[in-house]
């Protein structure tokens, strides 16, 4: 057990900047703040949950059925978030819509099964996937910040205004498609140039 | 030794033209200089502040990218260029800051951040401008008429039949601050064409498409027509088609950009009539009434498959001979 497995996910190999995983979820709900912490809250549920599970089972799996097996087990975690998710913010869930259960299919999770959990020490997987997750967050709130601040104008989060209105005509573009597209990019660019990752 | 009996040892191209990148858009800056002033003329003042905003923008910010790029700021005239043609295809009621930022968009965004002239895939210009469309469609859409700036709509949107043919040629409708008037982007499209500087056959088979689709495809379809003057109905809704929007600016002066367009001949034919079909099909059942910038853009998208299939005829082989080797 060593705290680099833990340390490593947030910024070095960060799931979206470094790993290009996830990043149907990183284009799709990032047009607000909101959204990303729900995302962001769901898939660690399932990233570490279902690494745990993963490394505890790899010595039953038989090699052959080994994706099918870990996709039993993540889709059954889905299904759990989405449930909760649905009784307690049901807003928030509208707001994610299909992307909740589509978190079953999300690569970055079946990455970290297969690549990781399925042949690393239980301790370690729980640090990996936990520091995966505090990465992928991370990655979700930068970009739908900056998405939400030029889009909207402003950052609501559950009702509170964190950041007041500082664009009075934002630029709908950034809450498009297009807009998660450039934020990305950019924001990868700048990394790569200052060579953060 | 003395100069001239040196044996120069250089990389291919050996044999250079006097025709340098500076008097190519030196010329094309000339060749618009008619659908400038009938802008300015038309929209008075505020047209003028901003086509310079968006030129100082543009190249600003070309000046800005290629110093965090590492390389050496060339004043070669493509960046003002990019702010004209942005500025040209901008409504003239904008504020200010709009034609800055779509200028700046473009030439950072749209081809800076593809590696500078040369490199780019779209029309930075365009770019720039589907930006700000996308981003402010209500401050992107606000029309007025020249000369009294009246509020109203253009006459694209408003349909055929809404305004005279020929006030669309000399430009007297609302529309954007350059392409309103068909026949000064004529003028400088016919002096750039003499000069060989841009080739014919992309404006006029874009046009062409344009005006040859709509005899079918508008309000009179001649395929209706069953006298002289229903026919007369459909070669005017044509030609309204023709001379409305932005699609003389587009064809003179967008879709005949090197960068962005094919390299051979039966490739530029192909993109224009690409372009021109898009144009309808966006004005005729699309959710937009003007389709100029988008064609251009998605025709820019296929110029490398259209390069692809359709390569220029290798020196010293046969003609008629596709692939070359």
């Amino acid at each position: 057990m060593r705290i680099q497995e833990f340390t490593k996910g947030i910024i070095k190999r960060n799931a979206v900047f470094s790993l290009a995983l996830g990043l149907c979820p990183t284009l799709a709900v990032t047009i607000m703040v909101e959204n990303a912490l729900g995302m962001a809250f769901a898939v660690t549920f399932v990233l570490v949950l279902s690494n745990l599970i993963v490394s505890v089972i790899k010595g039953f799996v038989p090699p052959d059925v080994r994706i099918p097996c870990f996709i039993v087990v993540i889709a059954s975690l889905v299904t759990v978030i989405e449930f909760i998710m649905r009784a307690y913010s049901p807003t928030l869930a509208e707001h994610l819509g299909i992307f909740l259960p589509l978190i079953t299919v999300n690569c970055l999770i079946l990455g970290r099964a297969e690549a990781f959990a399925s042949r690393r020490p239980v301790a370690d997987s729980i640090l990996d996937s936990l520091g995966m997750s505090v990465g992928f967050g991370l990655a979700l709130i930068m970009v739908s910040a900056i998405r939400e601040l030029l889009g909207s104008g402003k950052i609501v989060i559950f009702g509170h205004e964190i950041v007041p209105t500082v664009l009075s005509s934002p630029a709908v573009a950034m809450t498009l498609a297009p807009g998660a597209f450039l934020t990305i990019g950019i924001l990868l660019a700048i990394m790569r140039r200052f060579r953060v990752i | 030794m003395k100069e001239g009996t040196k044996l120069v040892v250089s990389p291919s191209p050996h044999v250079k033209d006097a025709i340098s990148v500076r008097g190519i858009m030196s010329a094309v800056i000339v060749a618009l200089i008619p659908a400038t002033v009938s802008g300015i003329y038309l929209f008075g003042l505020h047209a003028l502040a901003v086509i310079i905003a968006s030129i100082l923008s543009a190249v600003g910010t070309e000046f800005v990218a290629l110093k965090l790029m590492g390389r050496k700021f060339v004043m070669d005239g493509s960046a003002v260029l990019t702010g004209l043609l942005l500025a040209l295809c901008l409504p003239p009621t904008v504020p200010l800051w709009m034609p800055i930022v779509g200028a700046a968009f473009g030439i950072a965004i749209g081809k800076c951040a593809f590696g500078g002239l040369g490199h780019n895939i779209f029309n930075p210009a365009l770019v720039g401008r589907v930006f700000l469309a996308l981003s402010w469609p209500a401050l992107m859409t606000r029309w007025v008429t020249p000369f009294d700036a009246v509020s109203t709509a253009t006459p694209l949107a408003k349909g055929f039949g809404s305004v005279p043919i020929f006030d669309l040629f000399v430009g007297n409708v609302a529309g954007c601050i350059g392409e309103t008037s068909a026949l000064a982007i004529l003028i400088g499209g016919a002096f750039l064409i003499a000069m060989r500087y841009i080739d014919w056959r992309v404006p006029l088979f874009y046009i062409g498409t344009v005006g040859f689709l709509m005899l079918f495809l508008g309000q009179n379809s001649i395929l209706d027509a069953s006298d002289l003057d229903s026919l007369v109905e459909v070669g005017k809704e044509s030609l309204f088609h023709m001379f409305a929007g932005g699609l003389f600016l587009g064809a003179f002066f967008m879709a005949t950009d090197y960068v962005t367009t094919p390299m051979t001949k039966l490739g530029r034919i192909i993109f224009a009539v690409g372009a021109g079909i898009l144009v309808v099909a966006i004005r005729t059942v699309g959710g937009y009434p003007e389709g100029v910038a988008f064609s251009i853009l998605i025709m820019n998208g296929f110029t490398p498959l259209i390069d692809r299939v359709i390569k220029p005829r290798v020196y010293g082989t046969k003609r008629g001979f596709v692939g070359g080797g």
